[in-house]
């Protein structure tokens, strides 16, 4: 293993890291004149950095197996570079009609791509903690990036303070766990738990880096930051959280449990069902009573969230296919709700109160259908593309013999229709208010009906990405 | 023919798709959308009868199949009718274009869109029928629940937004425990595949909780007693044509359910629980007949009735008698035809005064004598009288109840006695006596629209009380293999439970 093949491993991250320094220089230069063209080529970026990812060695490590690529990697990052590029480009036309467009911005979120890129293929704690502060860091900026706006700045020093205790937490499971098995490699833990057995310390690691875990992700009881942080920051970057950092938080808590811990697996299982119901439970009730769109849809992913690492509880490759399948699933389907959250504007100013929906089937009828077909697929409901992401993860937790969780969140879900309903009852069945702006930028429109298309018509061809979401579970269970 | 269930099936999206880009001002695209919804579901009809031509009745076995990749091993696509199933579909595609015809005038605001929901709506049902794997079923069953929520919510009366919120999240709190009873399945027998799953032994243990888990399902769409209080109110604020497809399908997928999935799958648990079906059907019959007997709100009062019928078709089904199961099967069909026509005729005099107060009307015969005479007959065929429709179906269930339980025929004929009070006391109220009110001086007999649509629902209703054979021909097959099926799955359950038993009495 030398240092060039090492570095030929990473060639997508480092791609991404010596693009977005590259247009941090440009930019300096140039000044805000030229977002639009630094977002265009950070897009552009994250696309070559996606095809390498696509046609690059299907299995490779870097770095004594701190960095590996696998099925499991190439998955999500292909996701993770999606959602980014998406968000990207989002953000671009959000803040050309704010008229408040900062070239730092995409560079901003080209680093914290490279971060969630690290993060899912990192193999050791070290490795995973550097990528995950990477994210984070860039990700604090960026929450609070509209400085002039309180809500904003609140949003960022609250993800900020509460994300470094996360950390905190995560660091301090880390060192137990360190201190115990002797490594921080995640094949070198697997094979110091399996012959060391359950010792208490290890048990108390794991209980404080699964508690990080949860944190990032954004499961109860550690959620109290979603809904505050989602709705101060600024729509395109609540996107980009909802979709590429969730993803990467998930591929993330997904490998550093499965790849060291198989060994105690009933360990750890227990608390990831309980955050699991927790998180289903609390996601479905507290939406009901929110009025502020993104606010809901923070309340929305804290109960998919939960959905999702019902599969995690499972622990079988069955279950962490079915949460592929779900990541994917929520990624696409809330690009486009937030596509349409940025396109809720009147008379240029950004509108987030769901009241102002009333009757937009009238006013905009195509609009509302492209929100409708999200709405609906969020929801779970057949025949949109939500039903095929509960019903692996479902299918696997029951194979799991999870009865009782698999029941109550399911029986949540029901609950949770409720407010999905509820926007589909604005829009549909009251009288309508004042119409939208037309304008919104031709690239939210796109993304808006793409990802409802792909809502409505998933039904008919399900089966390649179930079967990628197959391979690329097999990766973690060698 | 093959193929002919995919057609069948998507046909009506192709309508819905055509309307929906159809392009110019609102009127024109009202018309354009009332013709395209009516020739797709006129051509819906004859596929259905083709189907039903074509149908080999001495056969048990599923016909018309076909089978696709889906999602992946053990979810497939898969097609296919047997006697059970085909009728539901030819009683789909019938009654589709009554409905479009019944809103030709009543609805006038967003005329593409209703269209659109119910060419939507009809796919998903008649994909119900046809489905012969469980997820594809469990798709069409609850996709059906959308376009249903929209017409309901968006067409209907005052209180349209309760009422689609609770029709809505009852049916699919029942669905979602069917959803992980569909995965448990899945998960055991390694496919969802219906027509294996048919001869796949379950243990009896698990057979009790699948069972539930579809009985909440089914007894919410049926509905049963006590699950079944949104579908007074999902029938009165819905508009006529939904009120028709709710009463007139939606209901008897319950029905369908369990004559599919819950006897012949999970044969002993079956057993374990037809006495509950039993109390729950006698009790539905009585009970809800009495609350009918109340009601002030003529809508009101024929979706009572709906719950007493449906409460002789679980109770004929789950007798496992010959007779027993043709009744319920042949009363699902005869109801579909009587309570739809019962929720035109209330549409038409609603499209007239705008009101369902029983005590608005009166008199109604001095000047809609034609009116009265279609009323007369779907009344009649309500209540049960011999030479209807109604007849055949409630006849035969109480003959498989009396083969079982004297009890529950004896009840459940009591049922019978109620339903012809609240049946013509309502009827008398409306029809009969001096036409005092004001406002119905200048109220008009039926158009020739409206004859168009009763004239062919009065003589489908006579026809099925006189000659019913054409449909035994097609159910009879199906219906004796099922009860074959289903004492040879019971035998194997108890088989080792009496040897237990012998070699306790040889110990």
């Amino acid at each position: 293993m030398n240092l060039q093949s090492d570095l030929l491993v990473l060639l997508p991250e480092l791609i991404v890291a010596v693009g977005a320094m590259a247009l941090l220089i440009g930019g300096v230069i140039v000044g805000d004149r030229l977002t639009g063209l630094v977002s265009w080529m950070a897009v552009a970026l994250l696309a070559v950095a996606g095809v390498i990812v696509l046609t690059h060695a299907d299995k490779a490590s870097a770095f004594h197996g701190a960095f590996v690529v696998d099925g499991f990697s190439r998955f999500t990052k292909l996701l993770i570079l999606m959602g980014s590029a998406l968000c990207v480009l989002m953000a671009k036309e959000f803040y050309a009609i704010e008229r408040s467009a900062r070239f730092e911005l995409p560079v901003l979120m080209l680093l914290a791509t490279l971060g969630m890129m690290l993060m899912v293929s990192a193999s050791s704690f070290v490795a995973l903690y550097m990528g995950l502060e990477l994210q984070s860091l860039a990700l604090y900026v960026l929450a609070s990036f509209n400085r002039d706006s309180l809500r904003s700045t609140e949003a960022g020093l609250k993800y900020f303070v509460l994300g470094a205790l996360s950390s905190g937490m995560l660091l301090y499971g880390i060192s137990l766990v360190y201190g115990f098995t002797g490594t921080t490699e995640f094949a070198g833990v697997a094979t110091a738990v399996a012959a060391g057995g359950i010792h208490i310390g290890l048990i108390f690691g794991l209980v404080f880096l699964v508690a990080g875990l949860a944190f990032k992700v954004g499961a109860v009881p550690f959620h109290m930051w979603t809904p505050d942080v989602y709705e101060g920051s600024p729509t395109p970057i609540t996107a980009f959280f909802v979709t590429a950092a969730k993803v990467a938080a998930f591929a993330l808590f997904i490998r550093a449990i499965i790849a060291p811990f198989p060994a105690v697996a009933h360990q750890w299982q227990q608390i990831i069902v309980v955050v699991s119901v927790l998180s289903t439970v609390l996601g479905a009730v507290a939406a009901i009573g929110q009025t502020n769109i993104k606010r809901l849809l923070a309340y929305s992913s804290i109960g998919h969230v939960g959905y999702a690492l019902l599969g995690l509880a499972a622990g079988t490759q069955a279950g962490i296919q079915g949460m592929l399948v779900y990541l994917a699933y929520y990624l696409v389907t809330n690009l486009g709700m937030f596509a349409c959250v940025s396109a809720m504007r009147r008379d240029g100013e950004s509108v987030e109160d769901i009241r102002q929906l009333a009757g937009l089937s009238r006013t905009k009828p195509h609009f509302a259908l492209a929100f409708a077909a999200l709405t609906l697929s969020l929801a779970g409901l057949p025949p949109l593309a939500g039903i095929f992401a509960k019903v692996y993860v479902f299918a696997a937790a029951m194979q799991a013999h999870l009865y009782i969780p698999a029941t109550i969140n399911i029986v949540a879900s029901v609950a949770g229709a409720f407010y999905y309903l509820r926007i589909l009852q604005l829009m549909y069945f009251d009288e309508p208010v004042r119409s939208f702006d037309s304008d919104v930028g031709r690239g939210t429109n796109v993304i808006m009906w793409g990802t409802s298309a792909i809502s409505i018509f998933f039904v008919f061809v399900p089966a390649p990405l179930i079967a990628i979401a197959g391979t690329a579970a097999h990766a973690l269970f060698p | 023919m093959s193929g002919i269930l995919s057609l069948v099936t998507f046909l009506p999206l192709v309508g819905a798709a055509f309307i929906m880009f159809t392009r110019g001002s609102e009127p024109v695209v009202a018309r354009n959308a009332r013709w395209v919804a009516l020739i797709t579901t006129l051509v819906e009809f004859a596929i259905s009868i083709v189907i039903w031509v074509k149908f080999d009745g001495t056969s048990s076995a599923f016909q018309f199949v076909e089978r696709a990749e889906w999602l992946g091993p053990g979810i497939g696509y898969h097609m296919g009718v047997d006697g059970i199933s085909m009728l539901f579909i030819v009683l789909t595609a019938g009654l589709m274009p009554f409905c479009i015809l019944a809103s030709w005038e009543s609805i006038e605001e967003r005329v593409a869109e209703y269209m659109i929901a119910f060419l939507v709506l009809e796919s998903l049902m008649i994909g119900v029928f046809c489905a012969l794997d469980l997820v594809l079923f469990y798709l069409f069953f609850e996709g059906g629940l959308i376009p249903m929520f929209v017409i309901i919510g968006v067409w209907g009366g005052k209180r349209r937004v309760y009422a689609s919120f609770k029709f809505f999240l009852y049916t699919l709190l029942g669905s979602v425990l069917m959803l992980l009873a569909i995965l448990a399945m899945y998960n055991m027998a390694g496919t969802t595949d219906i027509v294996t799953l048919l001869h796949y032994h379950f243990p009896p243990g698990m057979q009790f909780w699948l069972w539930l888990a579809f009985f909440a399902s089914f007894a919410v769409k049926m509905p049963m007693w006590p699950v079944h209080t949104w579908l007074p109110d999902a029938h009165v604020e819905a508009p006529t044509a939904g009120s028709v497809i709710l009463a007139a399908i939606l209901l008897k997928m319950g029905g369908y359910g369990f004559l599919r999935f819950s006897l012949p799958m999970f044969a002993s648990a079956s057993a374990t629980f037809a006495p509950l079906v039993f109390a729950l059907s006698i009790i539905a019959i009585i009970y809800t007949s009495l609350v009918a007997l109340a009601q002030e709100d003529i809508k009101k009062l024929i979706a009572y009735s709906s719950v007493a019928h449906m409460g002789f078709v679980t109770m004929g089904i789950f007798t496992l008698t010959h007779q027993g199961v043709e009744g319920g099967i042949f009363q699902m069909l005869s109801h579909g035809v009587v309570s739809g026509a019962l929720f035109l005729c209330v549409g038409v005099i609603y499209d007239r005064m705008h009101t369902r107060e029983i005590a608005a009307y009166g008199g109604l015969v001095n000047r809609m004598p034609i009116y009265a005479a279609c009323f007369m007959i779907f009344t009649l065929a309500n209540v049960g009288l011999p030479g209807t429709g109604g007849f055949v179906g409630e006849f035969l269930t109480m003959l498989g109840a009396f083969a079982v339980n004297t009890w529950v025929a004896i009840f459940s004929a009591t049922g019978v006695i109620l339903s012809a009070a609240y049946a013509l006391y309502v009827y008398r109220r409306v029809i009969f006596g001096e036409l005092v009110k004001p406002a119905l001086q200048t109220i008009k007999d039926l158009s020739p629209r409206e004859i168009a649509i009763l004239a062919p629902l009065v003589a489908v209703t006579i026809l099925m009380g006189v000659y019913p054979k054409p449909v035994f021909d097609v159910t009879s097959a199906s219906v004796a293999n099922l009860i074959s099926d289903y004492k040879s799955a019971l035998a194997i359950d108890q088989a080792p439970r009496l040897a237990a038993r012998s070699q306790g009495v040889v110990k």
